[in-house]
């Protein structure tokens, strides 16, 4: 039996295939329901490789203005005059669309993005088709939605997306506006174009009306352009504390409706009367989901003293069983990092974190030559001064402090600017209200970590952002209620 | 592929019928000895699993090999008799030459929150047993809750067992991988805490070499590579051979064979 590979080596490789679908070699703007070029163009790459995955287009002042006139002309002579009936069919169409080819979105966003197949596979393509379902469902019960409330569309919905969660982020910004009858362009990142240029692919094998929704690709001058467009009614943004602080800068006074989705530096509290195997489980999938590249990660473990000790220990072990590699390899765990500026971020912090005295910890584990990647980190020692703990790194990076009672808790959880998300592990369901209640963030936790679904809304307090997403609070960012 | 052969390797090869005779266990005997005529490099398994009056069968059928005898005992599968005849029983099993004993506790008084009756009782068994090594079955499925259940592993492993094993096969509801896993987390942390290793024996309901894989790599990830040996984990089955056997012909070959060509004991 010495001599049994199962023993000896890790698991065999389990590629999922590339070659039932196609990437282009290069992609227009997607403007009034048709392939519009732009003067510059842009390369995307993947991160774990390096190599360029396509060439698309740059949209520059123009090429926003012509897309947000398309927008207005389609929501003038088309959608706003649509029933909601008719709406919803569109949507639920788009829906089963993209379940259809939920394996082709799946591996174009691992490989345009770096995150793990397993993650895109079961997370961000199916729940990106739920929220398509889910706001189909509503399209035509708007006013079941908001009883007693005249309900009407807002007009042109200008949404700027971040790489972390291209297709997902994409979906729940456009199927509210659209059940609502506004209409969409959207900015992709320009790290992670893809997905959402597949989407609109998908929309024209939809035959949604052209003009409904329109993808403009580029950076931040770009999505800056299209904030500011005058014929813009709505912003929707999601991003860093910083781009959103100059959103909501450039909006002020021009009367035009705003949702900012922002960063995060969520806590995650364990007490030492929690089922410790599963907390160390969900302290795993709080902030190494998507390499810690999740604005709700939970990024600040404070763990009881009690059991400190104990679940650091289990911590390492888990992480030491972590696969880190190629993303499209079903065993993998955590994939690579988005980006080389991003990559840079995390070392420049984590280089801080070891400046100002904290104890870092790494598996043992190699890192793949080519590409970008972070091995899964933990910090002990921390303390609420140190920058680590108070700055958001959007990587895999943990930073641990203990806590001696359920105030201290709360006291050093809630000082951060963010408010975002939390995680409270305990078997005492008393202590889950007082915690959760405590907690100053727009979603939390319960002995469990990073759940969505479209019915619950999403956002945060403070400089994490304005407004929800999803649910019934989402759906009325959408639209204009008259009572 | 090296997976599947190592599974065959913890296989305890079970019947436990009334209709168990002579002739069947020493059927089975061979199997477990030579699971793939023809080929060593496939088993021989790790046990087989009887009822103490077949011990003496079995023990002289499998002489020789490494197959190992287990006999399941303390009024097996209810437990429901009183703690004097069940030790006797476990006496009379090992001296027939069992090398395992695989004990039920009583989860009627488990259940009434009599839990020094269960530490007590694990105990007294692993004093009968002499050199034999001890499984504890806990009839998961009968302790319905993931808190009892790892409750009674951590009862089971103070107490002295060798291995904790989920199910006897008679009631509903055996062996599941959220349940094993309780298991090897309760085994994981003893180990952590007083050094000592304890086994693993799943049992009950694992009849394809799909799920049994599952079952290995949750045991590589939970415990390590250490357990993945035949004194550390055991499939109880019976079904679940020659599924394993077929498989490791289809990687071999390619092709999936006729169930014809695989040995029905």
């Amino acid at each position: 039996m010495s001599a049994n590979d199962f023993l000896l080596g890790g698991f065999a490789p389990a590629p999922e295939s590339t070659d039932h679908f196609e990437i282009k070699k290069s992609y227009d703007l997607f403007i009034g329901g048709k392939w519009v070029k732009a003067a510059k163009r842009f390369e995307t790459t993947n991160p774990a490789t390096g190599e360029v995955l396509s060439e698309v287009a740059l949209a520059g002042k123009k090429e926003v203005n012509q897309a947000v006139k398309a927008a207005r002309k389609a929501y003038g002579e088309v959608w706003s005059k649509l029933s909601g009936a008719e709406r919803g069919k569109y949507l639920f169409r788009i829906a089963r669309l993209l379940q259809e080819r939920a394996r082709e979105f799946a591996v174009v966003e691992s490989m345009d993005g770096g995150k793990p197949i397993r993650e895109s596979r079961d997370v961000d393509v199916p729940l990106a088709a739920a929220h398509f379902f889910y706001h189909a469902g509503w399209a035509d019960k708007l006013a079941y939605a908001f009883p007693g409330a005249g309900v009407s569309p807002i007009g042109v919905v200008g949404q700027v997306i971040p790489w972390n969660f291209p297709l997902l982020m994409a979906a729940w910004k456009i199927a509210p506006a659209l059940a609502c009858g506004n209409t969409v362009v959207l900015k992709p990142a320009e790290t992670t174009p893809l997905t959402a240029l597949k989407l609109a692919e998908l929309f024209e094998d939809a035959g949604l009306p052209a003009g409904v929704v329109n993808i403009i690709t580029g950076a931040g001058e770009t999505g800056k352009a299209l904030v500011e467009h005058p014929y813009v009614d709505k912003v929707a943004f999601t991003g860093s504390t910083a781009v959103g602080k100059e959103i909501r800068r450039s909006v002020a006074g021009t009367g035009k409706k705003f949702t900012l989705e922002l960063g995060g530096k969520a806590a995650n509290i364990v007490f030492e009367d929690a089922a410790v195997n599963e907390a160390v489980e969900g302290i795993v999938n709080g902030i190494f989901f998507n390499q810690g590249h999740v604005c709700c990660a939970g990024s600040r473990l404070f763990v009881q003293e009690s059991i400190a000790d104990t679940v650091i220990k289990k911590l390492k072990k888990r992480m030491e069983s972590l696969v880190v590699g190629n993303p499209l390899d079903k065993n993998t765990d955590v994939g690579a990092i988005n980006s080389v500026e991003q990559l840079e971020r995390i070392k420049e912090l984590v280089k801080a974190g070891k400046e100002e005295g904290a104890c870092i910890w790494q598996p043992s584990g190699g890192l793949p030559r080519k590409g970008n990647w972070f091995k899964p980190t933990l910090f002990t020692e921390c303390a609420q001064s140190h920058r680590i703990v108070q700055e958001e790194i959007f990587g895999p990076v943990l930073v641990i402090q203990t806590f001696r009672n359920p105030q201290e808790a709360l006291t050093k959880a809630n000082n951060t600017p963010y408010g975002l998300s939390g995680g409270v592990w305990t078997d005492k369901g008393s202590k889950i209200f007082k915690m959760t209640a405590g907690l100053n963030a727009g979603v939390v936790w319960a002995n469990t970590f990073n759940k969505f679904d479209p019915t619950s809304p999403f956002g945060g307090y403070k400089e994490s952002g304005i407004g929800r997403e999803g649910g019934l609070h989402g759906l009325s960012a959408y639209c204009n209620l008259s009572h | 592929m090296s997976a599947l052969k190592l599974a065959v390797t913890m296989l305890d090869v079970t019947t436990l019928e009334g209709a168990d005779s002579v002739g069947k266990v020493r059927q089975m005997c061979q199997k477990a000895m030579r699971p793939l005529p023809g080929d060593p490099s496939v088993g021989p398994a790790a046990a087989v699993c009887v009822y103490p009056r077949m011990v003496k069968t079995a023990a002289k059928a499998v002489e020789g090999s490494k197959v190992k005898v287990a006999a399941v005992a303390t009024q097996f599968p209810s437990g429901q008799m009183r703690l004097k005849e069940r030790l006797a029983e476990v006496r009379y099993a090992v001296g027939e030459g069992a090398d395992e004993i695989d004990m039920v506790i009583s989860r009627g008084q488990f259940l009434q929150g009599e839990y020094r009756a269960i530490y007590d009782e694990v105990a007294a068994c692993k004093e009968c047993c002499g050199e034999a090594r001890l499984k504890v079955i806990l009839e998961t499925g009968e302790l319905t809750t993931y808190d009892n259940v790892r409750y009674a592993s951590d009862m089971a492993m103070s107490a002295g067992a060798d291995f904790i094993k989920t199910s006897t096969g008679k009631v509903p509801i055996a062996a599941t991988l959220p349940v094993t896993l309780v298991m090897l987390q309760a085994i994981e942390d003893f180990y952590e805490r007083t050094g000592r290793m304890v086994g693993m024996k799943p049992a009950g309901g694992i009849s394809n070499a799909k799920l049994a894989l599952q079952y290995l790599v949750m045991v590589r990830e939970v415990l390590g590579p250490k357990w993945l040996d035949n004194d550390w984990f055991r499939f109880g089955a019976s079904s679940l051979t020659n599924d394993l056997l077929m498989q490791i012909r289809k990687q071999e070959t390619g092709r999936y064979q006729s169930g014809d060509y695989f040995s029905q004991d």
